[in-house]
């Protein structure tokens, strides 16, 4: 490999507020043109922007979860330049003194070729911002003509700035794919890409090993991983393919196109505009105190790496385990929900939730919140096992029972009888019986055939019509073959 | 009537001598009568504000009438009003009608005062002679050859014809102390943050603000506390708690000498080079007047207030020029006939919705933001900013309030200044320091200079003093009668 890939990403996440950034406008998705569009988002004269502390605390929170600077003090700034979709003629952003500054986040790398290990990386988060989003262009609204929708108008967005800490698609799409478990982790953001709730650019540049780095293009508004890492492949290829021939990388902000998997340039750094930002003299700075910080980490949940932690060191999971159960809050919830019904079987949870629990919403193609067996249900379940009232295959029939037709697990085991049967009396007695209907195999086996006690667990157990606490079958033959 | 004081009109009108419907009639009639010559309003509205008279004699018929129920008021086209058309002086929005009210306009409203009209003004409240509104230049009542001062000139000139009984007026760089100086009345601007800009169209935001205007220092007094206040949607709105202005108006140390113990600090910069003989002379007479009136004399100095102009036409531009951005053609306003795409539309309606004077500005404002020049303009000049505000935290340590000229002349020819954009920015020289600190600063009348034309007083208070210098300058308007003359022929 000749060639070192270099990237750095700038998230745009919608923060999941109620109303606008700066008016009392909702920030719904999906309503009718221009119905929540204020005479705030409208850019009336006259009107005035008032900051919404909700997107505050929530960039508060982002900065907690990532071990980031907050500033005590900080400062919004007007970023000037004309388009429709941008009724007063300037976004409402911070340069200078943004909200959140230096922080980081770990991420678990997937290398996407053969048979690479994961790896951890930490990628460095340079900075966070508060800014407004614009409204939407809306062309064909009508015949030869563009429409303007302010619905978006005042949506607010904090603009997370990693610093050029990846060197490859994989890890640009790990942490972005971490960013995006956290905002939702910590309840910011939905994350619901399709409807831009979180969208990345790419600012991707290529150099030889040791030389400084080289100029960067911007690939904007991805808003799905799999776009990212076509986009960033196609990129990458593209700079080498221009250099080795004896071309330059000029800077450019460029798009990606899905259909035909090309990036092509949107304009080069001389049409780039210049914004002429200055400190909004309507807005003052923006104050946070101490104690409003630790009024907002009360609210912080525990954290996705921590959970990895407890769950590792704590419960004697496996790494991989960890990372899995902690891949959405909604996973390590249920997770944890069903641990309280056998706090001493961490691993049997975490094996029925990424295998049957897995396997069935797959094959039924729900997430997690749509489970129809929830956490308390599979937890009644785990603990009729835990408790030996059933048996594992039991517990798999419970399950599919549960999942097409509800109910709980108590009420099924006796429906179905699937209750074990853990009398040692009665085990006797047909283990006892079993032996007698069968004195030639039991002579064989205690001339030496060992093998044989295979067969008789069979045919205890079916003597049982399969309900004999297995482990309890074994112990009682074990003693009476001996003799 | 016409002379009486606002609180004479609101007893008048309790007591039900008059009727409000009658009294905005009186007004109405007067303002179709002189309004021709006078230019003084752009929107008036007979029905509406009748229809507005008629609920305050309600009001006042049930017993529910507050001090400014029932008398009619002018209002700056600066106001965004619900219905009204909303020029701000600017072809550019010779179409809007609000469809909401600002925070002035509410108190009012809520008041049950009643809006006779919507005055005049330079456009988007540039200029310092009201000849820049798209809607005609305003005339002085004392002589109609010569300018009402600006921006606010429409409201001087209709106060001071009596077309109104009192009006509202904004402020960002002397725009209610200089037309109040050129035309005889009096008019106070505010300390930054006492009255909510909501609504209140923006030039400079850091700098703009509303205050009323009248013939008299009560009348202000209670025009301000209808408009004063927090107000939560406009978040430089300072929170405290409501308080009367009026409270001291009628306070007197002695009775010969009211304001005995009274520190009036002279900045020395105020009556350099500049200054014309006839305002010197009229206002020395006001400030041997005050010691009269048992005030003392204090020699101060403002050194950072010769940058004043400068640093103004550095951050009142450079926010102009952002402030002005949402009027592009596309929302609402003028949109230009006729484009080839959009950057087209953008540039045809700017460059005809907007007049000169705003694209003047408009263009400093950019220049003065761009890459490569924000850190010596823009940067430099809130610097020098602070600089002038310390410069009257230092003179606050020895005095009580500030007094000098509120203009270095008087009102001036129309068109005397017209090509000359630096002549008519000197005409703020002693006012923009004020806005720039962000203090509360008034002016009186103190007399009249050559060609008769009336003498502004400035009086300016440390921050949120407004109530003593109300009573400041009331006593002063007990012991004269400069602010009761009214011009001849109105």
């Amino acid at each position: 490999m000749t060639w070192e890939i270099v990237i750095g990403l700038e998230v745009h996440t919608q923060l999941s507020t109620n109303t606008k950034i700066f008016s009392g406008a909702s920030t719904a998705f999906g309503a009718e043109p221009n119905t929540q569009a204020d005479a705030v988002s409208l850019a009336l004269p006259g009107v005035l922007p008032v900051l919404n502390k909700g997107a505050v605390e929530r960039a508060i929170k982002f900065g907690l979860a990532t071990g980031s600077h907050i500033a005590a003090h900080s400062v919004f700034a007007r970023k000037n330049y004309f388009y429709p979709d941008l009724p007063k003629g300037y976004q409402i952003s911070q340069m200078d003194l943004p909200v959140v500054g230096r922080g980081s986040l770990t991420i678990l790398v997937e290398p996407l070729s053969g048979n690479a290990k994961p790896y951890e990386k930490t990628v460095r988060i340079t900075r966070a911002h508060l800014e407004e989003d614009a409204g939407k262009s809306v062309h064909g609204a009508a015949q030869g003509m563009t429409g303007v929708d302010l619905n978006r108008a005042g949506t607010p967005l904090l603009e997370i700035v990693s610093e050029p800490d990846m060197c490859s698609a994989a890890e640009a799409v790990a942490y972005a794919k971490a960013l995006h478990t956290l905002v939702r982790w910590i309840g910011i953001c939905d994350g619901n890409m399709q409807e831009g709730s979180f969208r990345c650019d790419v600012n991707v540049s290529v150099r030889k090993p040791g030389a400084p780095l080289g100029t960067r293009r911007e690939i904007k508004n991805l808003n799905s991983f799999k776009f990212m890492q076509q986009a960033i492949d196609y990129e990458v290829q593209w700079q080498i393919d221009t250099i080795e021939n004896g071309g330059k990388v000029q800077q450019a902000t460029i798009l990606f196109n899905p259909d035909t998997g090309e990036t092509r340039a949107m304009r080069s750094k001389e049409d780039a505009h210049d914004y002429r930002y200055f400190p909004d003299p309507d807005l003052l700075p923006l104050e946070i105190s101490p104690e409003w910080i630790e009024q907002v980490r009360a609210t912080l949940p525990e954290l996705p790496h921590t959970k990895q932690a407890r769950y590792v060191n704590e419960l004697g999971l496996s790494a991989y385990d960890a990372s899995m159960l902690t891949s959405s809050r909604e996973m390590a919830d249920f997770f944890e929900t069903v641990l309280a019904a056998v706090p001493n079987d961490a691993k049997m949870c975490a094996n029925w939730i990424m295998g049957e629990v897995n396997a069935q919403l797959n094959r039924d193609g729900l997430d997690m919140s749509q489970s129809p067996i929830t956490a308390q249900q599979l937890g009644g379940i785990l603990k009729r096992i835990a408790d030996n009232t059933i048996s594992n295959s039991g517990a798999k029939e419970v399950f599919r029972t549960m999942w097409t037709e509800g109910g709980d697990a108590d009420a099924i085991i006796e429906a179905k009888g699937l209750k074990q049967v853990s009398d040692s009396g009665a085990i006797e007695a047909i283990v006892d019986s079993v032996m007698a209907a069968n004195a030639e195999k039991v002579a064989e086996y205690r001339s030496g055939k060992d093998k044989l006690f295979g067969f008789f667990v069979g045919a205890a157990m079916k003597a049982s019509q399969g309900k004999a606490n297995p482990a309890q079958l074994n112990e009682v033959l074990k003693q009476k073959l001996a003799g | 009537m016409i002379e009486s004081s606002l609180s004479q009109m609101g007893a008048a009108l309790r007591a039900k001598k008059i009727s409000s419907v009658e009294l905005t009639q009186l007004y109405l009639d007067r303002i179709a009568q002189q309004n021709p010559q006078l230019n003084a309003y752009i929107t008036v509205r007979p029905e509406a504000s009748i229809a507005q008279a008629r609920a305050a004699d309600a009001r006042i018929a049930a017993g529910t009438a507050e001090a400014l129920t029932g008398i009619p008021f002018g209002q700056k086209d600066i106001f965004c009003a619900k219905d009204w058309l909303t020029t701000c002086g600017s072809k550019m929005l010779h179409n809007f009608v609000s469809p909401y009210d600002a925070h002035v306009i509410s108190q009012f409203n809520n008041a049950g005062a009643v809006n006779l009209g919507k005055t005049n003004m330079d456009e988007f409240a540039m200029g310092s002679s009201n000849e820049t509104s798209h809607y005609g230049i305003v005339k002085n009542p004392w002589d109609k050859a010569r300018v009402p001062g600006g921006s606010s000139g429409g409201t001087a000139s209709a106060i001071a014809a009596r077309l109104c009984a009192a009006a509202t007026g904004t402020d960002t760089g002397g725009s209610i102390r200089q037309p109040a100086s050129l035309c005889g009345i009096s008019g106070l601007k505010p300390t930054y943050g006492v009255v909510s800009r909501y609504g209140m169209i923006a030039f400079a935001s850091s700098l703009d603000q509303a205050g009323p205007m009248g013939r008299n220092a009560e009348d202000l007094a209670l025009m301000l506390n209808t408009m004063a206040g927090f107000d939560e949607r406009d978040s430089t709105s300072l929170q405290r708690n409501k308080e009367d202005y009026a409270r001291e108006i009628n306070k007197q140390v002695g009775a010969d000498k009211p304001l005995h113990g009274l520190r009036i600090g002279i900045p020395k910069e105020f009556f350099a080079e500049g200054l014309d003989i006839d305002v010197e002379h009229a206002v020395q007479a006001a400030i041997a007047e005050y010691q009269k009136l048992g005030a003392t004399l204090v020699n101060i100095s403002l050194p950072n207030t010769r940058l004043s102009i400068p640093v103004y036409y550095v951050l009142a531009p450079a926010e102009a020029s952002s402030n002005l951005s949402r009027f592009d053609g596309v929302r609402y306003g003028y949109r230009a006939p006729e484009y080839s795409d959009l950057t087209d539309m953008y540039q045809k309606s700017r460059a005809q919705g907007f007049g000169a004077e705003v694209k003047r500005r408009i263009m400093i404002g950019t220049y003065v933001l761009s890459h490569g020049y924000y850190d010596a303009y823009y940067l430099q000049a809130q610097k020098i900013r602070r600089l002038i505000a310390q410069d009257f935290v230092e003179a606050y340590k020895h005095c009580d309030v500030i007094m000098g000229p509120t203009s270095p002349s008087t009102a001036f020819k129309l068109g005397e200044k017209g090509d000359d954009p630096v002549q008519m920015y000197l005409s703020d020289i002693y006012t923009i320091a004020v806005n720039l600190a962000g203090l509360p600063g008034m002016s009186i009348p103190c007399g009249f200079g050559a060609n008769n034309m009336p003498v502004g007083l400035q009086i300016i208070g440390n921050y949120f003093d407004e109530a003593r210098m109300l009573n400041v300058a009331h006593q002063y308007q007990l012991a004269t009668d400069w602010h009761s003359r009214a011009p001849q022929g109105i």
